[in-house]
């Protein structure tokens, strides 16, 4: 591992960064066809899904994203893994840096250490193919075994892994059922001996009793083999019970990076606090919760400033003007003028309109 | 639960006859809702509790049909009216709330237009007082600026905003009832708060009836005052909610409420129910739940149990309670 990458600590346990965004960025452009710009006088419209954001995770973490839809979450889990070229910003992976990597030819030597598992697990497995091909593929792509023999053995070895038997592998994946199709995504994701996997929803479209078997599958898996996971979701509880640590995103920018522990006992930021109060109370205590006023404006004209000015109780002048900069309060990163000047109170946010 | 219920559900049985058999995706369904109550119906996919819903509102997709049991609103059988009477019924007494609020409005209508013909259609007021009513109705659930936005089309409105003109709609006639299935499914988490939030309000203020299906076991524990366990077509538990989501009887509910995880519980391992339910071919004999159970014992496989008595109003479907056994 390069010392840039050494010196620099991804976070308060000072242990080394294995993956690095900095300055990430991906921009759209949205416009309207250039025949109505000329004729119509129509702008540039350029759509900023993830605008500027720094996080690190260190080997065999788990480290999340968690942000309502639109605030650019997936888009940011399609730049780790190299699907999305960044518009700015570096991705540096085991001090690589592949944000801005063009040919394949660069890309190789990660490649095969970087997996992805998708949330539909109806649409990321192609149905014409056996369970067994769709597994061998990756270790056929990357040349990683030769020979019929040796690649169906790790095949059955996969299957195993992920608590199916070397029976199912001559099923289509329309006979099983939604969480034994995410195990298959997962086996596929293993097959290239990946040490880095990010994982978009991969139980948002499962029941809750099977989600718990995913969850449990990949935490056995991440002990097991010691991977290393940026795991995106819009599941607050999920999110809590998965992570080490945690970034809450809100329109492409990060409003609060902390440890799990730390972000859910005491959220800092008025976003994060605002999330958190809308989850279902399943304990019963009776807490009244104070529902959002407002939704997520529209990434494509943000808010100036503080992008979460209009939502938020605590927002004055400067919050309308200037864009806040993550600063270190404690173990965690918080991006808010309130927070920094103090005049964010600590305790439940009251002030919230009901629906 | 004390006043006289709006609604009953008795024995209900829905089967899709196919070409390898009948299935029975809902087999031997009852329950009952008071006026003002919220009734919680919960499961996994394929439970049957969509279906249970759609057999209420009499929109049962054919092949689908009604075997058995019976369904009455305010003491009348509605579950074997004609279909133009239904259709009557749906609507004034019965108000109808789906997970995609974009299905359930027409794209080539305004929102006014579309609330204004269903007021006219259920009551005998003038265009204008149908629009008055309508533009009360949108801001009854929330919809800032409705003179505004009564005029627009439903490609204008966001999600959330959608789903409130389409609760809007289900109220248009006043009605005793609505069925909600999934109503905050496709919503994010601050607009579901909302969305729960509106819908608690109107019950109390209207005293309606709900029926809420969904597979999330918190909105169900923010909103309803009663819950019913589904599992393979049949209730597995029925009971005050908070006895449900505290002290679970069920093994399925108990496995169900283990497997949810939870902010600021630390465990390293969630409860897993192993294997999955059964699909509606393949449905043992005895307790549906049989092969997953962890406390199966032999008359589960061979005797199908009913709803057995466990506390005030608390009802589960487990030989584990019935007399004799031994209760734990």
């Amino acid at each position: 591992m390069p010392d840039t990458v050494m010196a620099r600590p991804a976070d308060a346990r000072g242990a080394p960064a294995f993956v690095r965004a900095e300055g990430l960025s991906r921009y759209f452009d949205v416009s309207p066809p250039l025949l109505n710009r000329l004729l119509e006088g129509k702008p540039r419209q350029i759509l900023r899904a993830v605008d500027g954001i720094d996080f690190a995770i260190g080997k065999g973490e788990t480290f999340s994203l968690v942000g309502e839809s639109g605030c650019g979450k997936s888009t940011v889990a399609r730049l780790m893994v190299g699907l999305y070229r960044a518009s700015r910003g570096t991705v540096e992976f085991d001090g690589h840096d592949f944000g801005r990597m063009t040919s394949r030819r660069a890309m190789a030597p990660i490649r095969s250490r970087i997996q992805m598992i998708f949330q539909d697990p109806y649409a990321s497995l192609n149905p014409r193919w056996r369970v067994r091909e769709i597994i061998a593929e990756p270790i056929r792509a990357y040349k990683l075994l030769s020979g019929d023999q040796a690649i169906n053995a790790r095949v059955d070895e996969l299957l195993r892994q992920v608590r199916l038997t070397p029976a199912d592998g001559v099923k289509f994946p329309h006979e099983f059922s939604g969480g034994q199709r995410q195990r298959i995504s997962i086996a596929r994701a293993l097959a290239s001996n990946p040490e880095f996997l990010v994982c978009d929803e991969p139980t948002s479209a499962l029941d809750v009793s099977v989600q718990a078997q995913i969850l449990n599958l990949m935490k056995d898996l991440q002990r097991e083999l010691g991977l290393t996971y940026l795991f995106i979701s819009h599941n607050l509880a999920v999110v809590y019970h998965i992570s080490d640590r945690v970034g809450v995103m809100y329109l492409g920018r990060l409003a609060e990076v902390a440890p799990a522990r730390t972000l859910f006992r005491q959220p800092r930021h008025p976003y994060t606090r605002m999330l958190l109060d809308t989850i279902p109370d399943m304990d019963m205590t009776g807490r009244q919760r104070t529902p959002v006023a407002g939704e997520v404006p529209s990434p494509i004209n943000p808010p100036s400033g503080c992008s979460f000015h209009p939502r938020c109780p605590f927002a004055n002048d400067r919050c309308k003007t200037e864009r806040p900069n993550p600063i270190q309060q404690g173990d965690a990163l918080i991006a808010c003028h309130g927070v920094e000047e103090g005049r964010v109170p600590d305790g439940p946010i009251g002030t919230a309109q009901a629906a | 639960m004390q006043n006289a219920p709006l609604l009953r559900v008795e024995d209900l049985k829905v089967e899709f006859p196919t070409r390898r058999g009948r299935l029975v995706a809902v087999d031997g369904v009852s329950f009952d809702i008071a006026p003002g109550e919220v009734l919680g119906v919960v499961g996994e996919s394929g439970a049957g509790k969509s279906m249970t819903g759609s057999a209420i509102i009499g929109l049962l997709e054919p092949p689908g049909r009604i075997a058995g049991g019976s369904i009455s609103l305010d003491g009348r059988r509605i579950d074997n009216l004609p279909y133009e009477e239904m259709r009557k019924i749906r609507g004034k007494h019965i108000g109808a709330i789906f997970q995609d609020p974009l299905t359930s409005l027409n794209p080539l209508y305004s929102v006014g237009k579309q609330l204004v013909e269903t007021i006219e259609t259920h009551s005998d007021l003038s265009p204008t007082q149908a629009r008055e009513r309508a533009l009360a109705l949108l801001r009854e659930v929330g919809i800032p600026a409705p003179e505004r936005r009564i005029d627009q089309y439903p490609h204008q409105f966001s999600g959330g905003m959608r789903q409130r003109v389409v609760i809007a709609l289900a109220l248009c006639a006043n009605p005793r009832l609505i069925v909600a299935d999934e109503p905050t499914t496709a919503l994010d988490v601050s607009i579901q708060a909302q969305i729960i939030a509106l819908l608690k309000r109107l019950c109390r203020e209207h005293g309606t009836a709900v029926m809420l299906v969904t597979h999330d076991m918190g909105v169900i524990a923010e909103t309803a005052d009663r819950v019913a366990v589904m599992y393979a077509g049949r209730v597995a538990e029925i009971g005050p909610v908070r006895d449900v989501i505290k002290n679970p009887k069920h093994p399925y509910t108990v496995g169900l409420m283990g497997s949810i995880p939870r902010i600021g519980r630390d465990e390293e391992r969630l409860t897993q129910i192993e294997g999955s339910m059964p699909r509606l071919t393949e449905i043992p004999t005895g307790c549906a739940f049989n092969p997953r159970c962890p406390l199966v014992f032999d008359r589960c496989l061979r005797d199908r149990p009913d709803l057995i008595d466990v506390g005030p109003f608390h009802r589960v479907s487990c030989w584990k309670y019935a007399e004799g056994v031994g209760h734990a």
